[in-house]
């Protein structure tokens, strides 16, 4: 169940860590067969659900972050694994490179032959280096574009998984057009004649993010965020400091977590993770994924091109017009 | 005692002004008459919205639109200064302007064209609601109208303070440019000065037909503070300037202030439908 190694988790899983390592412990004697233990485990079970449910009811906003950054949470990479079939990674820009922070693949999820766009993080400290902790050049958002114009010219729809903590802020980056390569996708993606689906899986970085972040339907799973700047940076700037209080309040202010985005409109879909966050059941969170998309493939399919467009566009043309436009100065509840 | 050569120096205050360039004194009604550049050696200094507007647009041509577009503080956003909402107060009574963006119908040179100009001076150009709506506005204008449409960017991005809303007009005015484009025969001529950056220059400003900019101005996605605290080097000099951006093939001219309204001109010469 918990892939968590011990001392891998964050500090405020340590109620939860305790609680399912009395659990392990209870289970293991009961698989030695001198005692019959199951009333206890049984007990325990509960317990431990009934500590994760407290820890995760007076969750944070940064603890929310914490949990999108998880170091044993599922990645773009484990995503595509456990939901697609028929996996054919694709590489490239034919422009300049391949950039590996953007993983491109065509498979098969559920009975919808798809194109699937996202960032890689890098599962191991190795690729973790070469992917640039999910941070893509600009091939890599040029990259993505290309598999995202093939899939159009076969009529599939487009799944981008979105996991980054921004596009990559180097020389190298800037030289070559980051700005141009985002700013293109963003464009070119309001126009792109099949279904889009966009899932925050993780962290939903800025501008790196919604480089591959225009869809008719933005989902995000739960204890994911989506934010115009990280909380560091965003503390940095306005509270003149990034420590870890300032950090904490910046990421509060910023109304990030998921059940905000859906208040503010930013994101049309909540996908629920199992019970302790994704990290504690990969299978389940990897269904809870799948079935959203196919839900929303299923119905998006069904419509129109000209009608997806014009709702498309609508979509992102009026985000935001209800809040603004209303008498009150805030939104309650927001 | 006053040495003779500090007498030379006593300037009358509010007449001159050391040109951040070339260090030199220089007056005040002379930089006004070179369009807010130093008449020494160039340099261009900032404008803010509506003095960008007085320098492009023929005299008396420009008719404000979506001028009562503007942002609210809709998270109840408090940083370590105060709410967001008390600092729009503030900037606004101290601005002319409603917000970081400025947009109407104006002439160039005779020709018809929606112009628009982003405000440095407040809150650093940053783009929130009302900025991604007023830009989206001038396209959508532009593109009903049957008319060009001229953006001067100034910006240092995005507006922390609207959130993930802010986030989100880089989508909304990047749908706009892409709408226009597609329906319309008319160009979108965006132009980039000091400085551009962040969500600005990764979405509308970034997607002209034509990508003017000028001289010297800084322009990229990523900060140099940010870039040089990732990398930990010093970054080169020149780097992410007009000229560095043009080497590398993102700016098709580099215009000095005072041959903008002849090249615009020109491009709607060359561009615009031949009725």
């Amino acid at each position: 169940m918990a892939r968590s190694k011990p001392g891998s988790g964050l500090p405020f899983e340590k109620p939860i860590a305790e609680a399912l390592e009395r659990l392990a412990k209870l289970r293991a004697k009961h698989e030695d067969g001198k005692l019959d233990l199951s009333e206890e485990i049984a007990a325990a079970e509960l317990d431990a659900q009934r500590v994760t449910r407290e820890v995760f009811d007076s969750l944070t906003a940064i603890d929310r972050v914490k949990l999108a950054r998880h170091p044993d949470r599922p990645l773009v990479a484990d995503y595509v694994k456990a939901m697609a079939e028929d996996v054919v990674e694709l590489h490239g820009d034919r422009g300049c490179a391949d950039d590996p922070a953007i993983l491109t693949a065509l498979c098969r999820i559920g009975t919808h032959r798809v194109m699937v766009i996202g960032h890689r993080k890098g599962a191991d400290v190795k690729e973790k280096m070469v992917c640039r902790f999910g941070m893509p050049n600009p091939e890599g958002y040029r990259k993505a574009m290309l598999k995202m114009r093939l899939a159009e010219r076969f009529g599939l729809p487009i799944i981008c998984l979105v996991d980054t903590p921004g596009a990559y802020p180097g020389i190298g980056a800037e030289e070559r057009g980051q700005a141009w390569a985002i700013a293109e996708n963003i464009q070119n993606m309001t126009g792109l004649r099949v279904p889009v689906v966009v899932a925050v899986v993780g962290e939903g970085g800025s501008g790196g993010a919604l480089g591959i972040g225009i869809g008719d339907r933005v989902l995000v799973m739960e204890n994911a965020y989506y934010s115009v700047i990280t909380p560091e940076g965003c503390a940095a700037i306005l509270w003149k400091n990034a420590d870890a209080e300032s950090t904490a309040e910046a990421a509060t202010q910023l109304k990030l977590t998921a059940e905000h985005l859906l208040r503010l409109g930013i994101v049309d879909e909540i996908v629920s993770e199992p019970l302790g966050g994704a990290h504690r059941d990969r299978a389940a969170a990897a269904g809870s994924l799948s079935a959203a998309i196919c839900r929303a493939l299923d119905e998006l399919t069904r419509v129109p091109t000209d009608v997806l467009l014009e709702h498309r566009y609508q979509k992102f043309r009026s985000i935001g017009r209800h809040l603004m436009e209303t008498t009150t100065a805030s939104v309650p509840g927001v | 005692m006053a040495w003779p050569f500090r007498r030379k120096r006593e300037m009358p205050e509010g007449l001159w002004k050391v040109c951040s360039g070339c260090d030199k004194y220089v007056y005040k009604q002379q930089i006004e008459e070179a369009l807010n550049c130093c008449p020494e050696c160039g340099e261009h200094f900032p404008l803010s919205g509506y003095p960008r507007i007085d320098v492009t647009a023929d005299p008396d041509s420009f008719d404000e639109i979506a001028s009562d577009v503007i942002s609210k503080d809709v998270l109840g956003f408090v940083d370590g200064k105060g709410p967001y909402a008390k600092k729009l107060k503030k900037t606004r009574a101290k601005s002319r302007a409603s917000d970081a963006c400025v947009v109407g119908r104006a002439r160039i040179d005779g020709v018809a064209t929606i112009l628009g100009a982003l405000d440095f001076s407040f809150m650093g150009g940053s783009m929130g609601y009302a900025v991604g709506e007023k830009v989206a506005i001038a396209l959508e204008t532009a593109l009903a109208e049957e008319l060009p449409c001229v953006i001067f960017s100034a910006s240092g991005g995005a507006r922390m303070h609207e959130g993930a809303l802010s986030l989100m007009q880089m989508a909304k005015t990047s749908a706009a440019v892409h709408r226009f484009k597609e329906r319309g025969r008319w160009p979108f001529i965006s132009v980039l000065t000091h400085p551009t950056t962040g969500g600005v220059t990764a979405s509308f400003s970034a997607l002209g037909d034509i990508t003017l900019a000028e001289p010297k101005a800084l322009i990229g996605f990523a900060g140099p503070r940010v870039i040089e605290n990732t990398i930990r080097q010093e970054l080169p000099e020149g780097f992410q300037r007009s000229e560095f951006l043009m080497e590398k093939g993102y700016i098709d001219r580099i215009v000095p202030r005072n041959e903008m309204r002849e090249t615009l001109s020109k491009l709607f010469t060359l561009l615009l439908p031949i009725s």
